[in-house]
């Protein structure tokens, strides 16, 4: 083997590779907040919405899950800058993602709706609390704690599909990667480094979720 | 005082309630009895409207529960309802449970929904199970759980819905001790109960159903003794 690893550029970018990281996180949990409450609609839309609305849904969620998520990234940087919509690199991303996590977690959330027992939005209305009040503070917890893991491994897939961001010009994590490695052409290093970052996001995350889940469901 | 009028109900073609005529007074303790399917859940469910009506009226104090320009979530704060199934909301404790609207939709203090669910806990007799989430609640309970949620809105009527049918034998009796409780301290309420004795015994007067009728009503001496309608006697034979 003539190749000849030369680790000291990949140190000396790595404070700008955790920045690149942190850019990464922040997307990733910004779509994961977005696709969350953008899901819950959906599968409200889905179960008790009127025809268009359902439709609408249902169109949604199905493009999201049956097409690649990067030609839905696509989609939001060239596809909408045809119709001369142009949006930053970051919010292609950011949009891209949410669309992606939306349709997925509504198909979760609906199954979640469906789990929790009618009689539970009947007592709660009995009470006198509004539609919205019963969703909110009754079901939606209920829908959240019974989706909670696949929405856990969810928010891993938004971590790794950030990684997208790098073929439409997103400086995240991997696009700064692909530019230092470029640069100095000591590819196999960068994208080594690359991957023992995202492998260390990844498991805080996890770590973060568990901590959360335990704090959030007692009962 | 609860007045239904000329009342229907239907589920698609299904004739669930054929034309009721009733009044509850203040203070009156009815119980409501019949075979499975004659529509004594649906009636409940007419009352507070969460069914909607096809024809007539139901009145509580005066307001026209059906009526489009009714404040429906203001007026069921006043008719509590406790199910056949229990219906504790399994993410929060006993606590929590029976705060939670007295917070949100009277609009009281975190520390007034706290004290009013305590003190609604205790006298259900869940004084010990403040802090427990219905997960560590036997069903009975629970049952007694929702009746104290139902008491903190502070409502003048209490529908139940058949309250003991899901519970195991040994778990009946105190929850229908809390119902009895409810009845001495002059509670007006409608009970659809399978539990004759507890008609007998607690209520004001009796109704049977059969077939979305009401085909008769009348004190339990009348109900139990000397019924009018032979569909009453024969369906109360068969039950006991
Ligand atoms: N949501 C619904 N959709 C369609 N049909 C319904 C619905 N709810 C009740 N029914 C039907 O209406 C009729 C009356 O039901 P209801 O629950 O009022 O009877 P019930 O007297 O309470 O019986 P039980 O003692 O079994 O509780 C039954 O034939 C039932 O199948
Ligand atoms: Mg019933």
């Amino acid at each position: 083997m003539d190749y000849t690893f030369h680790w000291r550029p990949v140190f000396r970018a790595l404070p700008d590779l955790l920045d690149a990281g942190l850019l990464t996180m922040e997307v990733a949990i910004l779509s994961m907040v977005i696709g969350i409450v953008t899901g819950l609609l959906l599968a409200l839309a889905r179960l008790t919405g009127a025809a268009p609305l359902r439709w609408f849904a249902t169109t949604w969620i199905e493009v999201a899950r049956n097409t690649p998520a990067l030609f839905q990234l696509f989609f939001f940087g060239f596809g909408l800058g045809a119709f001369g919509i142009h949006l930053s690199p970051y919010f292609i991303v950011l949009v891209g993602l949410s669309f992606n996590n939306a349709g997925y977690l509504a198909e979760n959330f609906r199954g979640g709706f469906q789990a929790v027992p009618p009689t539970q939005l009947r007592a709660a209305r009995s009470l006198g609390m509004t539609a919205t009040q019963a969703y909110v503070r009754i079901i939606i917890p209920q829908v959240l704690r019974i989706v909670y893991h696949p929405m856990t491994n969810h928010m891993v897939w938004a971590v790794l599909m950030s990684s997208l961001g790098m073929l439409v010009g997103f400086r995240e994590l991997s696009g700064e990667t692909q530019f230092f490695a470029s640069k100095t052409f000591r590819i196999f290093e960068y994208f080594a480094v690359t991957a023992v970052i995202y492998y260390v996001i990844v498991k805080v995350i996890l770590a973060l979720s568990r901590l959360i889940g335990w704090r959030l469901f007692r009962y | 005082m609860i007045e239904v009028k000329d009342l229907h109900k239907y589920f698609g073609a299904l004739h669930v309630l054929k034309g009721i005529d009733l009044t509850v007074q203040k203070g009156e303790v009815l119980s409501v009895i019949g075979a499975s399917g004659s529509g004594k859940s649906t009636l409940l469910y007419c009352i507070n409207a969460l069914e909607t009506i096809e024809q007539g009226e139901v009145i509580v104090d005066g307001v026209s529960v059906h009526a489009k320009s009714t404040d429906i979530n203001k007026l069921r704060q006043n008719l509590g309802m406790v199910f056949q199934q229990w219906n504790s909301f399994p993410h929060l404790t006993a606590t929590e449970n029976v705060a939670l609207a007295p917070k949100i939709v009277s609009g009281k203090s975190r520390q007034e929904a706290r004290e009013i669910a305590v003190k609604q806990l205790e006298h259900v007799g869940l004084g010990d199970k403040l802090d427990v989430y219905p997960s560590a609640l036997s069903g009975g309970q629970q049952q007694r759980l929702a009746i104290a949620r139902a008491l903190a809105m502070e409502p003048d009527y209490m529908l139940f819905d058949e309250a003991t049918s899901a519970l195991d034998p040994e778990l009946v009796g105190e929850v229908l001790d809390t119902m009895r409780l409810l009845a001495e301290e002059g509670m007006t309420m409608i009970c659809v109960t399978h539990e004759m004795g507890f008609a007998r015994d607690v209520s004001d007067r009796v109704a049977y159903f059969h077939q979305g009728m009401m085909e008769e009503i009348g004190p339990p001496a009348q109900i139990f003794g000397e019924a009018q309608s032979e569909q009453t006697r024969k369906f109360l034979a068969n039950v006991r």
